[in-house]
């Protein structure tokens, strides 16, 4: 079995490496397929390895090496294969896999085709440590790798100031996230002596709450930068700049539920302390609110699905705060398979309409692309929760786990996000598929897209449309590490009242969506009375909170900086320069001595040697005579 | 008075001191090398006179070598001197200034 780890693990490594070889070079299409094909034989190991825990096989742990060996402290690379980071390693070798095949296709004009895949593959690679190390050292790196490929890839475009101005962002916000994490791994070592999993957390339960709570928070800081839950958030809707299969893979289904991984990973930890869950549980409601409402007015396709991306990472939170680490394991793989899908048919569909983002500028799609059109539909179905789609399956859970641990507030608004979430979703299916052809105005010809990128992308339909039949086996598998309990509504007719309520509710927001933008008609120019209505410019400017940003946290940064700068000058820049200065000088007055007469120069070696005899026979006296010197001085009072 | 290893000593020490003068003030690239001469000869006096004191030969091994190395060194000093004289037609070191800073 440990072979097939290994292949899991290093085959994205192998992939990249071979990708980055031909960078400089014109597009390759083997490029591609090569490193399709090695993504492929890690999504087949990852099965193997999946039935493998299936079959009731041992949990797979290997330390392939010594890492840091240094008195307490020893960190090996480690790396485990356990219920949890194997179902992650699933969502991610699959969704990659997908994505890798779908970008031959997308990414068929680019100039950076090579390149785009070397990073493709890095970020795989790197995900899978994150989410196969034993440790959190690992995890950080692997955390690390993903932060930084996805700095590359959201600025893979970087002739656009906006592509390199957004990639700059996610990195940084999630830098100021990751010191927390950083703390919190500290703490983590500081407190129990090690930094595996395995030590780490039985240690935990010999802990004093206020320590738990403070390793708890300053994880989720981390947590909270990754998955971008407010503050935070920003970054997220920003790295929509980046090419579409970049955010199918990294900004919708596997990068950004790091940060619910590492939550699930911890729930020894978050078990114990129940207050610090509660404070996740309503962080994630929040978001799931916050950004769903965002997303109602927002008038770039990728956008809106960003923002819809944000809003089910807090359902995850949600769920995870709440205690149920399954439900919220089994939300983030369902919701990686329609997000994904989503994704790539919106890719799609940017193609056809030569990168426009705007779907008031789009309507009647689905004449020219109908396979694009199915599957958006269905992901939009399996995203709004509908039976007996993906999403009915995970989310109503998560509904059901608020409802059950009596937080009403919680399972109120998750309810009501659900009628958004399905809302905005057809507004966009609405609006890109249905109703008049808006874009011929701008005299643009779409079309479908090639049929192997369909073709690839049918996985994913499959699964959005079926995924739900996993919920036993899934639930049997991740109960042992887990502690999953089932979430059971003693009264069978409150489950049936919940369940088609909700799918009433939702179903409701579907047909309002339609009956809205089925035959929308114009472009919207911002004259009309919604566009101008207070609350439209609130959600429309995303709160104003990156103007916010901009103006109370930029802007002062760099007033600061503009100070710091003269500082710089004058003092550091000045100090150094004036030692290079003085040598500059003394070389050029004493360069006078070198005046090629032989005479002269003898004359100076001889002084130099009269010097430096003299210099001798005075530290030979000196040190002869030292005692008699020093009581000399002490006799001075030196 | 009995000659001792002081008096050896004085008497390098002095001819070191003459072949220094030498070294610092002649003008002509010839007189030069005599300066050179009696500075070698000066510490190979001095060589000899401890190597003696001690009774040991180490030191007057050392001064052979210094005399071999003194010798060829002046064979390929004068040859250079020589064609030097044949292209310039004087060897005062004023005049050899090539390799001004």
């Amino acid at each position: 079995m440990e072979k097939y780890l290994y292949i899991a693990l290093f085959a994205p490594l192998v992939s990249s490496m071979f990708s980055a070889l031909f960078t400089n070079g014109a597009k390759k299409q083997f490029v591609g397929v090569v490193a399709s094909l090695l993504i492929f034989s890690a999504f087949v190991s990852s099965s193997i390895l999946l039935s493998n825990i299936l079959n009731g096989g041992e949990v797979l742990h290997v330390e392939m090496m010594t890492w840091m060996k240094s008195g307490n402290l020893y960190i090996p690379f480690g790396f485990v294969v356990d219920q949890i980071s194997v179902t992650m390693m699933m969502v991610v070798t699959l969704v990659s896999t997908i994505v890798h095949i779908y970008s031959i296709g997308y990414m068929d004009h680019d100039k950076g085709f090579n390149r785009f895949f070397a990073w493709l593959s890095a970020f795989v690679f790197s995900m899978m440590i994150l989410v196969m190390s034993d440790n959190f050292a690992g995890l950080f790196i692997g955390w690390e790798g993903v932060g930084l490929c996805s700095w590359g890839l959201i600025g893979f475009w970087f002739h656009k100031n906006i592509a390199t101005w957004a990639a700059n962002e996610a990195f940084i916000m999630n830098r100021i996230a990751d010191l927390g994490m950083l703390i919190g791994i500290f703490l983590v070592y500081w407190n129990t002596g090690s930094l595996q999993y395995h030590l780490a957390f039985p240690a935990m339960a010999h802990l004093d709450t206020s320590t738990l709570t403070m390793i708890g928070i300053f994880l989720f800081i981390g947590a909270m930068g990754k998955s971008a839950q407010f503050p935070l958030h920003t970054w997220l809707a920003d790295a929509m700049e980046g090419p579409t299969p970049v955010s199918a893979l990294i900004h919708a289904a596997t990068m950004v539920t790091a940060g619910v991984y590492l939550v699930i990973r911890s729930n020894e930890l978050y078990s114990l302390i129940p207050n610090v869950g509660l404070f996740i549980a309503s962080l994630g409601a929040f978001v799931a609110l916050f950004a769903a409402s965002m997303a109602l007015v927002n008038r770039d396709m990728k956008r809106v699905i960003a923002y819809s991306t944000l809003s089910q990472l807090g359902y995850m939170f949600a769920a995870a705060g709440l205690g149920a680490y399954w439900v919220a394991l089994f939300h983030l793989m369902a919701h990686a398979f329609f997000k994904a899908l989503l994704f790539l048919g919106a890719g799609n569909v940017m193609h056809a309409m030569h990168d426009e983002l705007d779907p008031f500028k789009m309507g009647g799609l689905k004449k020219v692309m109908k396979g694009t059109w199915i599957m958006m539909t269905i992901a939009s179905l399996a995203l709004a929760g509908i039976f007996p789609f993906a999403g009915f399956f995970s989310k109503d859970t998560i509904l059901e786990v608020a409802f059950s641990e009596h937080h009403m507030i919680i399972y109120g608004v998750l309810v009501f996000t659900a009628g958004l979430t399905a809302f905005y979703s057809f507004r966009l299916v609405a609006l890109i598929f249905h109703g008049e052809e808006r874009y011929k105005i701008f005299g643009i010809h779409p079309h479908e897209a090639y049929k192997f990128m369909l073709i690839a992308m049918s996985p994913l339909l499959i699964l959005a449309m079926i995924a739900g039949i996993f919920q036993e086996p899934f639930f049997n598998m991740v109960e042992e590490i887990l502690g999953a309990m089932e979430y059971h509504i003693h009264s069978h007719v409150t489950v049936w009242i919940m369940l088609v309520g909700t799918q009433l509710f939702v179903g409701l927001a579907i047909l309002f969506a339609y009956k809205k933008y089925y035959s929308w008609g114009s472009v919207p120019d911002g004259s009309s009375a919604m566009e101008n209505s207070f609350i439209y410019k609130l959600l429309y400017n995303q709160y104003y909170i990156p103007f916010a940003y901009k103006e109370y946290v930029m802007k002062p940064y760099n007033d600061i900086s503009a100070i710091m700068w003269e500082i710089d000058k004058k003092v550091v820049d000045a100090s150094v320069d004036g030692i290079a200065n003085a040598f500059y000088l003394t070389g050029e007055k004493t360069r006078d001595m070198q005046s090629g007469n032989l005479s002269t120069m003898l004359k100076w070696m001889v002084t130099g040697l009269v010097g430096l005899l003299s210099l001798a026979a005075v530290f030979g006296i000196a040190t002869r005579y030292s005692d008699e010197i020093t009581t000399i001085l002490s006799g001075l009072g030196v | 008075m009995e000659i001792g290893l002081n008096h050896y000593l004085i008497l390098s020490t002095i001819l070191f001191a003459i072949g220094l003068v030498g070294i610092m003030r002649r003008k002509n690239l010839l007189l030069l090398f005599f300066a050179t001469e009696i500075l070698l000869n000066a510490v190979n006096i001095g060589f000899a006179a401890i190597s003696h004191y001690y009774g040991d030969l180490t030191g007057e091994m050392f001064a052979f070598f210094i005399i071999a190395i003194a010798a060829s060194e002046l064979a390929v000093g004068l040859g250079l001197l020589i064609v030097w004289y044949k292209r310039h037609g004087s060897i005062d070191l004023d005049t050899m200034t090539s390799m001004r800073g």
